[in-house]
């Protein structure tokens, strides 16, 4: 995105190009332009930009695209630490509203 | 309430314009007032005179998005599938997996949308591909899903060019889009904030006077307030890529102006080190929390962030504590 890169080489986004069939689906639903089609396949042109939303393994035929999805937030995580760890959490917080 | 035939059944016709009471609606739905009650009934609805030809767009029932929507369209003659996602935008929806396949197609059996236009083609925003997979509503319901445009804005662009432009496709985050989440998460973190501060001031009340206390509390409140609001409208001025980082800074940058302008001189030293120890990790702490309402921090970035972050954070906020209770001990 424009003006904001976040931390560098953490995305877990992996490609198969042997099963990508070139259709350009990753293309369409990336808010951050990490794909292009080249010569009727997929390459990740900027791997860093990806969120991890997940649209684009969700919507890939072939599944040939693979992310570990979710929503980065801190007090989201932290929830599900306490949740794992049984242990009472001051309540509230959460992402998204 | 005027209707419009739609198939064998009729769909509620809706205006663009929006009134004073949309906006006040708005306006308390960002800070978090009657936010699950801010919901427009899920089915479909009709803009203008749609016909059997006309281009059909989905949304959530999130009122807001729904507003921004039909005002888009206002003028136009679509139909508009309002998806039941509790009264959460497409983004957060998506995420939830609630703007997601299986209601999509829930919702088209449901309003019987297959009758009321003869084409099968529908409109979804881009965010909220993270919640539909088109390639799955294609097969359990014969609809072909086209994701748009990031905004809602460029609808109208997008239906009269019937493709998006590089742009119409990029996320964006600018100075108003962060200044509108800022409310809401000061709200969210009153909670466990003011029981805190209250317990820091009856502390510093009990051990010191009530002037250490109110400061002691203020200064508290300030730095949630930096690390809420400052950090995520200065993000790009800040330095560096991590938001703990960026956070920190801008409560180191909150201690100095405070020192500077209430008398610093006359903390002491244990106050003094106390101060850039504690509040420097509470903003931290919350504009690292801020990594939730962004649209372009990875879960993963954020994991690293927190396992490097927190401890130190903690170790300062120890060290703070140390300091401060040796401080009162040996003078
Ligand atoms: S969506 Fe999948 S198959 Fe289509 S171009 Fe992208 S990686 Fe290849
Ligand atoms: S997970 Fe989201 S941000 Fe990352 S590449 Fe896929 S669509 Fe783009």
């Amino acid at each position: 995105m424009k003006g904001f890169r976040y931390l560098e080489g953490v995305a877990t986004l992996e490609l198969d190009t042997a099963r990508c069939i070139g259709c350009g689906r990753c293309v369409e639903v990336c808010p951050h332009q990490v794909f292009r089609v080249e010569g009727k396949k997929a390459v990740v042109v900027d791997r860093d930009a990806c969120m991890e939303c997940g649209a684009c393994a969700l919507n890939c035929p072939p599944a040939a695209l693979k992310v570990d999805a979710g929503v980065g937030c801190a007090s989201g995580m932290i929830h599900e630490w306490l949740r794992e760890k049984k242990l009472p959490g001051f309540s509230g917080g959460g992402c998204c509203g | 309430m005027r209707w419009v035939a739609a198939g064998s059944g009729r769909a509620p016709q809706i205006g663009g314009t929006l009134t004073l009471a949309d906006h006040l609606g708005a306006c308390l739905a960002r800070w978090g007032i009657n936010r699950m009650t801010f919901m427009v009934p899920p089915g479909l609805y009709a803009i203008g005179a749609p016909d059997s030809e006309a281009p059909v767009v989905v949304t959530a029932n999130y009122k807001m998005s729904y507003d921004i929507v039909r005002r888009a369209l206002c003028g136009r003659n679509v139909w508009l599938l309002v998806l039941e996602t509790y009264g959460i935008n497409v983004w957060c929806a998506a995420g939830k997996g609630t703007f997601g396949t299986g209601e999509l197609v829930r919702r088209i059996e449901n309003t019987g949308l297959a009758q009321v236009v003869s084409h099968r083609r529908l409109i979804l925003p881009i965010l909220g591909a993270a919640g539909v997979s088109a390639h799955r509503v294609k097969q359990r319901c014969g609809f072909e899903v086209a994701y748009a445009t990031v905004r809602a804005a460029d609808l109208p662009a997008y239906l009269d060019q019937g493709a998006a432009t590089p742009a119409m496709r990029e996320l964006r985050f600018n100075w108003y889009d962060r200044l509108v989440l800022v409310p809401v998460e000061l709200v969210l973190a009153a909670k466990p904030v003011l029981p805190v501060t209250a317990l820091v001031y009856l502390v510093a009340r009990l051990f010191w006077s009530a002037d250490v206390a109110a400061a002691a509390a203020l200064a508290l409140l300030g730095a949630v307030f930096t690390g809420i609001a400052v950090g995520p409208l200065l993000l790009p001025l800040l330095p560096g890529r991590s938001f703990a980082v960026k956070g920190a800074l801008a409560g180191v940058v909150y201690c100095a102006l405070l020192y500077a302008l209430a008398g610093g001189a006359g903390w002491g030293v244990a106050a003094t080190l106390g101060c850039f120890l504690a509040l420097p990790a509470v903003s931290s702490f919350y504009t690292l929390n801020f990594t939730g309402c962004t649209t372009y921090t990875s879960k993963s970035g954020v994991k690293k962030e927190m396992r490097l972050g927190l401890p130190v954070m903690a170790a300062a906020l120890g060290a703070a504590l140390f300091i401060v209770v040796a401080g009162r001990l040996l003078v």
